[in-house]
């Protein structure tokens, strides 16, 4: 029997599992599963994009680069942060490369957090906030956000869920899995309210091209929010490039550099090919970026009108590629809702739970897939509801 | 672009009935709007896109070069809608460049094509040459990729 176990740190130990790999464990052994349940662009790198990193291969460039990222990639990063953002940033002291938004989230997190630290985050929200804090032996704090509010982060639940020991606010707009967006009016009481309480804002922004409505405000460009703002981004989902592993920190100098530390001891640099790839997509991809936009909206469209019309209440996402409908009308928890669809009807959602107890009573479905596919589990997800007891 | 054709167009195996649904339509209103798309000469026809490598089991096809003469026989569309009329050409375009007309012909067999360049083909007064060129195996068909290595084939069925 094995007991290695006893070799796993504590914190380690009692980390939860994440919901969703069980989940994937099972639909990957279904055969003709429909699946809801994909988190990435269902579209390939657009061509040009890969043909940069083909090109970089070609040409030999299979060195490390400097821990930040080459010059060329920070310098195109800071001018698309600029255009598209509002802040400027120093390539040479603000702005770090790295492998994706999760290793800019994760080290930003192991550079600033000491023991104990507190960190306020709002739910449902991306599976790995509350873990990877929990990995820096500081507290995750969540601050739930509903759907009558369209998952927006409200100014009064933030003050409210804030205690002494707070230093860090983790911010997604738009979010997965809800879809959520912040206005500037929401964002401006969420800065003042950071500078009250001298926060240091993480602001995941990896869906801030896939807007659907309105404009996208970035905290950062929001008066006083430089100097304790880092800006994450990267390329996974706009450019449909999450195999590239690649994304970036922009933020105040001496935050960075707390980040490079960790970054260059852990992973020394991200993949010259992937830079080399994301320079391109900075450059010429707006096209292929903004084409892909709008297929995830009429896709979007179709899958909320689909779920209201089988009682599935499921308020409108303003961003991301995912659709997060109401099952409590059907007296099941998500999680039971869930892995019955997928017995009976071999569809695949998540479970809202996953995402946070925020979550619980709703299930995400992504729209990231094809028309088919999403039309396929309408007929299928109809006909689980039938078959469930009248209420 | 009109919605319904806008959707026809993205390649996916839709009915009337689906469609009508995806875009909040009744199935009889995208009749209506694939009969109009019809009348204006738009529509031409819709027909599946089959697997060459099952197809080439059944068929063989080809392509052809050819060089016309116009002097005399009544121009570049008198002849070009005369070999487009033949049942065994699938299309047949005016080209710019070293040749004329391309054609892409399909036949039960080799032969069978041979025959149609030779005593249909050639025969027309104004055909000066042909020159015709084999399929011999497809890797991508009117937007589709034939190869079995496509991308996605490693994607997760659920992901974070």
């Amino acid at each position: 029997m094995d007991s290695s176990g006893r070799f796993v740190a504590r914190h380690v130990a009692t980390l939860p599992k994440s919901g969703i790999r069980d989940f994937f464990a099972i639909v990957s052994k279904m055969k003709d599963a429909v699946s809801l349940g994909i988190g990435e662009p269902d579209f390939v790198t657009p061509y040009h994009i890969r043909e940069a990193a083909i090109s970089s291969l070609e040409k030999g460039r299979t060195s490390y680069t400097d821990n930040r990222g080459t010059q060329q990639f920070r310098e195109e990063v800071s001018r698309y942060v600029a255009r598209n953002y509002g802040p400027e940033y120093d390539p040479d002291t603000e702005i770090l490369g790295t492998i994706g938004v999760s290793e800019a989230l994760d080290i930003l997190l192991r550079a600033t957090l000491d023991p104990g630290d507190k960190v306020l985050y709002h739910e449902p929200c991306y599976v790995s906030y509350a873990p990877s804090v929990a990995l820096c032996h500081a507290e995750a704090i969540p601050i739930r956000t509903v759907s009558a509010d369209q998952f927006a982060l409200d100014p009064a639940a933030l003050r409210a869920a804030w205690r002494p020991g707070c230093k860090l606010l983790v911010l997604n707009f738009p979010t997965n899995p809800t879809g959520g967006t912040a206005d500037r009016a929401k964002l401006e009481a969420i800065a003042k309210f950071a500078v009250e309480k001298d926060l240091l804002v993480a602001s995941d922004e990896i869906y801030s091209e896939l807007t659907f409505e309105g404009d996208h405000v970035s905290i950062a460009s929001l008066p006083g929010m430089r100097e304790r703002t880092v800006f994450l981004h990267g390329f996974s989902k706009a450019f449909a490039m999450t195999g590239f592993r690649i994304g970036y920190a922009c933020g105040p100098a001496a935050v960075i550099d707390g980040m490079l530390k960790v970054h260059q001891y852990g992973i020394m640099c991200a993949p010259i090919m992937s830079q080399e790839a994301a320079v391109e997509a900075l450059r010429n991809g707006r096209d292929s970026m903004l084409h892909m936009r709008d297929k995830y909206r009429e896709r979007r469209d179709f899958i909320v009108r689909r779920f209201n019309e089988l009682g599935l209440k499921c308020h409108l996402p303003r961003g991301a590629f995912y659709a997060f409908p109401d099952i409590t009308s059907t007296g099941l928890d998500s999680m039971t809702f869930a892995q019955k669809l997928l017995e009976q009807q071999k569809v695949a959602m998540v479970p809202g739970n996953a995402f946070g107890a925020a979550g619980a009573g709703f299930c995400r479905a992504s729209f990231s897939t094809s028309y088919e596919r999403i039309h396929e589990a309408g007929e299928r997800i109809a006909r689980f509801l039938d078959g469930l007891p009248r209420r | 672009m009109n919605s319904v054709l806008k959707l026809i167009l993205d390649g996916e195996a839709l009915d009337t009935a689906q469609i009508g649904r995806i875009l909040g339509m009744g199935p009889e209103a995208v009749d209506r709007e694939l009969s109009a798309l019809r009348q204006q000469g738009v529509l031409l026809g819709m027909r599946p896109v089959l697997n060459p490598g099952f197809e080439s089991e059944h068929r063989v096809r080809a392509v052809i070069e050819i060089k016309v003469r116009t002097e005399g026989v009544g121009g570049f569309d008198a002849i070009a809608e005369r070999i487009a009329a033949f049942e065994q050409v699938e299309s047949c375009y005016l080209m710019s460049g070293g040749y004329d007309l391309l054609v892409v012909v399909t036949a039960d067999n080799l032969y069978k094509v041979a025959g149609f360049v030779h005593e249909r083909l050639a025969r027309i007064d104004g055909v000066q040459g042909t020159s015709t060129h084999f399929f011999l195996r497809a890797y991508k068909k009117d937007g589709f990729v034939v190869s079995a290595d496509g991308a996605g084939r490693d994607r997760p069925s659920v992901s974070p």
